[in-house]
Order: C-alpha cells, then sequence, then structure tokens
C-alpha cells in the first residue's frame, strides 16, 4: 500500500468507507450537568454497534443553560439506526428507560427539522397513566409526566435525517498498545470537538475491529484478522513487522460532511485508516484528501 | 404603504358590526368601495363612510381611530395582518380571529377575542367578562393564539378555554378559567370567587390568590417545575411580570374535582 507521510507518522493511502444511516438528535437536560451526562451515558452506553445493540449512540456535545429549552445545563444525544422503524424503537426504549428515570431530567428535540417525524413523548407519555398533561407552547407540544421527583418534561416529538452516515473509521497503528492508545485517545479527543458527530464505541474507541463474514454460520461478522497484529506471521496480515496494536475510532454523523471533518481533526495525530473492500458502503474518505 | 386608515367622524347612534372591516375583507376594494360597505346592526342603514373619513393604504395594516363601547366584532375572524384601534372597542372583538394581530389601545367589552383560535390580541385596557368564551350554544371558547389583557378582565374570562394562552396583567372576576378543557390562564392581581370552576384541565395561574378558591381543588404542595419556565419563555416577550410568576416556586392545587380534576391552580410564592 502507498504511504505518505505528515509529521513522520505514516498515513497510508486508502480510503475509508461508510454507509447511509437514520439519525436523530435529542436534547437532555436536568439540574446539574452532571445528571444531564448521567442520563445521556445511560442511554447511549449500549450502543455501539447496529450489530447487537440495534443503534449507535453517543453524547455530541454539551449545552449551557442559555442553549437549552428550559435553562438548565444539557447535553445533546445523537442516535443512529438502519431503519426508521428501529430508530423509533430505539429512542422510545432507551428514552423510557434511562431518560425517564434520571432524576430531574428532561428531554426536547434535538433537530429542528428533518424529512420525518419520531415520536419522544408521544411515546413515554403513557407512563403518565392518565395524569400526564400535554402543553402546546407555539408550534411544539410537551408532556407533562408526573414521577416520583415531579415531573418529567418531554417534548412530543423529535426529528429524524436519512442522511445520516455510519461507520466512517480510522484505523491506528502503532508499534506498542500503550502508545498506540495514547494516539488514538488523542485523535478522539480532537474529534468530539467537531459538530454532528459521535463516536459510539466505549470511550470513542474499538479494539475488535471486524471483517464481513466469518467461517462459522450465522455470525455476519467477525473478528479483523488481517488486522490482529498476533497473527500477523498466521494469515495474510495488512500489518507491517513493526505494528504491535491496532486501534479503530468508528465515527456516525448526521452528514457525510461531519463524518469527513471529524476524520480530518482525527488525522492530526494519524495513521491509517481501514476498508472492507468496498463491501460496506458508498461513502469513501480518502485520506489523502482529509490531511491537514 | 401607509396603512388604510378610519377615522371617527362622531359617536355612532346605534351599535355598528365591524367585522367586514378585516385584511382578508378589504383587499383590492378601492375606497369608494369600502365606504359603501354597511356597518348598521338596526334597519337604519349606515355605511364606513357615514362612520368614518377613510384613508387610502395598504388594507395588510389597518387603524381605526377613535373607539366606541358601540363597535361590536371588531376584526372578528381576522386571519393575517393588523388591526389597531385606537380607542374602546364593544363586544366581540377578535371573536373567531385565526392569525394576525389585534391591538385596542382602551378597554374591549364582553366575550372578546371569543372563540379565537389564533393570532394575537392586544387589550390595551380593561377586558369585560366572559374574555374569550364561547357564545350561548358554543361548547368551545379559545383553542388558540395569545390574549393579553393590560388592565382586569371581568367574570368567567377563559370560559370553556381548550388551547392557547389568556394572560391578564391586572385582576380577573368571579369563575376565573370556569369550564375549562385546558390551555393556560395567567392573572397577575387577585381572582374573583372560584377560579377554575369545574375546570377539567389547563392550567391557572393566579398571581394574588382569589377571593374564594372551592374545596374541590386539592393542595399539592409547593414546587419548582420545569414546565413552568417553559410557560415563562414562551410569555416572556409578551408579559415579562406574568413570566416572572411562571419562574417563581407555585402552589400547585389539583382540580376542579367536581368534574375532571385534571387541571391545576397555581399560586406563585409570594
Amino acid at each position: 500500500m502507498p504511504e505518505l507521510t505528515a509529521n513522520g507518522i505514516a498515513i497510508d493511502d486508502t480510503f475509508a468507507e461508510a454507509f447511509d444511516m437514520r439519525a436523530t438528535a435529542i436534547i437532555i437536560t436536568a439540574p446539574t450537568e452532571r445528571w444531564a451526562v448521567q442520563a445521556a451515558e445511560t442511554m447511549t452506553g449500549f450502543a455501539t454497534s447496529v450489530i447487537g445493540c440495534g443503534c449507535e449512540g453517543g453524547v455530541e456535545s454539551a449545552r449551557s443553560p442559555d442553549e437549552t429549552p428550559d435553562g438548565r445545563p444539557g447535553v445533546r444525544v445523537l442516535l443512529f439506526a438502519v431503519s426508521t422503524a428501529e430508530l423509533q424503537k430505539q429512542l422510545q426504549n432507551r428514552v423510557g428507560q434511562c431518560v425517564l428515570t434520571s432524576p430531574g431530567s428532561a428531554c426536547y428535540a434535538g433537530l429542528d427539522s428533518g424529512d420525518d417525524k419520531l415520536k419522544l413523548g408521544d411515546a413515554i407519555r403513557f407512563f403518565g397513566d392518565g395524569w400526564q398533561i400535554a402543553k402546546r407552547l407555539g408550534d411544539r407540544r410537551y408532556w407533562r409526566v408526573p414521577v416520583m421527583d415531579g415531573e418529567f418534561v418531554c417534548e412530543s416529538t423529535t426529528y429524524l435525517t436519512k442522511k445520516a452516515v455510519g461507520g466512517g473509521n480510522l484505523i491506528v497503528m502503532g508499534d506498542s498498545p500503550a502508545k498506540t492508545l495514547h494516539a488514538t485517545e488523542a485523535a478522539v479527543e480532537a474529534m468530539r470537538k467537531v459538530a454532528e458527530v459521535i463516536m459510539p464505541f466505549p470511550g470513542g474507541i474499538a479494539r475488535s475491529g471486524s471483517k464481513v463474514g466469518s467461517k462459522y454460520k450465522g455470525a455476519s461478522a467477525s473478528t479483523n484478522d488481517s488486522y490482529c497484529p498476533t497473527l500477523k506471521g498466521a494469515v495474510d496480515s495488512a500489518l507491517s513487522p513493526e505494528i504491535g496494536s491496532v486501534l479503530e475510532i468508528v465515527i456516525d454523523g448526521l452528514t457525510s460532511e461531519a463524518v469527513a471533518n471529524a476524520m480530518r481533526a482525527g488525522l492530526a495525530a494519524i495513521v491509517g485508516a481501514g476498508n472492507y473492500g468496498g463491501k460496506l458502503g458508498r461513502h469513501h474518505y480518502h485520506l489523502k484528501d482529509l490531511l491537514p | 404603504m401607509s396603512a388604510l386608515t378610519f377615522s371617527l367622524r362622531a359617536p355612532p347612534d346605534q351599535r355598528l358590526d365591524l367585522s367586514p372591516l378585516t385584511p382578508q375583507n378589504l383587499a383590492g376594494k378601492a375606497v369608494a368601495e369600502i365606504e359603501r360597505i354597511e356597518l348598521q346592526t338596526t334597519r337604519v342603514r349606515i355605511t364606513a363612510g357615514d362612520v368614518f373619513r377613510i384613508r387610502d393604504g395598504a388594507p395588510a395594516a389597518i387603524v381605526i381611530e377613535g373607539g366606541s363601547a358601540r363597535f361590536d366584532r371588531v376584526a372578528m375572524g381576522l386571519a393575517a395582518g393588523s388591526i389597531r384601534v385606537d380607542g374602546e372597542v364593544g363586544a366581540q372583538a377578535g371573536r373567531l380571529m385565526s392569525g394576525g394581530q389585534l391591538t385596542i389601545h382602551g378597554h374591549a367589552g364582553p366575550f372578546a377575542g371569543s372563540g379565537m383560535k389564533g393570532g394575537t390580541l392586544d387589550i390595551g385596557g380593561d377586558a369585560d367578562e366572559r374574555l374569550g368564551g364561547p357564545l350561548s350554544g358554543e361548547t368551545v371558547g379559545m383553542s388558540g393564539g395569545i390574549l393579553h389583557v393590560r388592565g382586569d378582565a371581568g367574570e368567567r374570562v377563559g370560559d370553556r378555554l381548550r388551547r392557547g394562552f389568556i394572560l391578564v396583567e391586572g385582576r380577573a372576576g368571579a369563575y376565573a378559567g370556569s369550564r375549562m378543557i385546558a390551555g393556560t390562564l395567567a392573572v397577575g392581581g387577585e381572582a374573583g370567587d372560584l377560579p377554575g370552576y369545574l375546570m377539567g384541565r389547563g392550567t391557572i395561574l393566579l398571581g394574588q390568590g382569589a377571593a374564594l378558591l372551592s374545596p374541590t381543588f386539592g393542595d399539592c404542595g409547593e414546587y419548582e417545575l420545569v414546565a413552568t419556565r417553559l410557560l415563562a419563555n414562551h410569555i416572556a416577550q409578551t408579559s415579562a411580570k406574568l413570566a416572572d410568576l411562571f419562574r417563581r416556586p407555585l402552589r400547585r392545587l389539583a382540580g376542579d374535582l367536581a368534574a375532571l380534576g385534571k387541571g391545576e391552580i397555581l399560586l406563585p410564592r409570594t
């Protein structure tokens, strides 16, 4: 594979590929930032990959009190899924189990326009068992659901976009796990500052990159053996001899441009991007085009 | 282009029906045509030209210079544009309006904003009884928009209110928010007897309580609610005073428990 270098870091002249997804956004507020973050992280904890979690999600950004509808600290959460029906199901279950239950929380639409609407409070309001109250303020409608610490306020709907992109990635390779993790952490930190993207894996980083298919029936994906350093001598490895550790940053964005922006930001620290031979998606991000 | 202006020549000899004088009705009409519009409510014919000196202008903005308690149905059915009255008006001002802005620099008679569905009605003075309420035989009162009274309101303000905001800066008469279906009524001063009488749902804020509260409202305690912050933000542009009341700790009385009982009276901490 041809290589480029930037500041002594080798960049493979390759591309990351990603696919179309449906996405939505919500804003969660709470009496303190700590509890807004808590609700959001609980909601998006088991949301690393659509393969096993039904959706991918994460905290996109923090919102100061003057940026939220109710003047309390908040966060914006993005949620991605492969279909509108699945996105609706995941949103409803996750808000119902993780945000409704979180002390002092309230929940609002995080997209003001889009291709379609998703039920937010309209799906949660039944928890009120008839004591829920709707308030229409201008063109927005809110549900007030009585709960044990007061009321859970939840906007009735939010929007979804069909222009979202999932699975953009950067693959970071280093000669040791510690160095590789350090570089990848730096990349994630830079990428978190980019709007309209999330990195859904733990701390933004995945260490178990997968390939499409498996020798076992019923498994749609399996370990990406050509990127496993411990198999370097046993398989047709993609890794050069000095590579001892590989980590992946997966990026989901509300737009293709947002994904490119995040990769550009991450590339300030990197590295090489993985592709899956063109089998996964139509969006290709050529690293040479994204170099700082 | 300046506003289409109606200047009152002399106080009218009979009650007038001003409902034809709306932007949607006057669009494309010449002054001569407008002058021929009949406004009488008795058998004595009286036209717009008899009552007003009319200065041509854009009908999207109508100004009525001079008011009268005999000006009934001002801006009835207003859908877009604006009407300003420099003076008082009679009954049913802004009735059934669905959009636009009606501004009255004076008092308004009974049934102002009756059954309004949208838009903004701003009354600079006091409003008489049944503000926003339905006429006899109708089942629903105001169902949308913002109705703002800078003075006091009479009895049964917000009767059968279904949606939208009624904001009264001053006091309200007896039975404020009677038979409310939903929606929001805020009264800055004291309300008369039995606010929320037989209300099913909806929110009534009483800045200085009421002369007599019904025993069919149950005290639920005092809270600082997220929902009332949203209400406060929504009305802050219209009434900073009432918005401030919504931001205070609020005692919540649930009722009317003699009816559906899913409404609330909110009493700000003083």
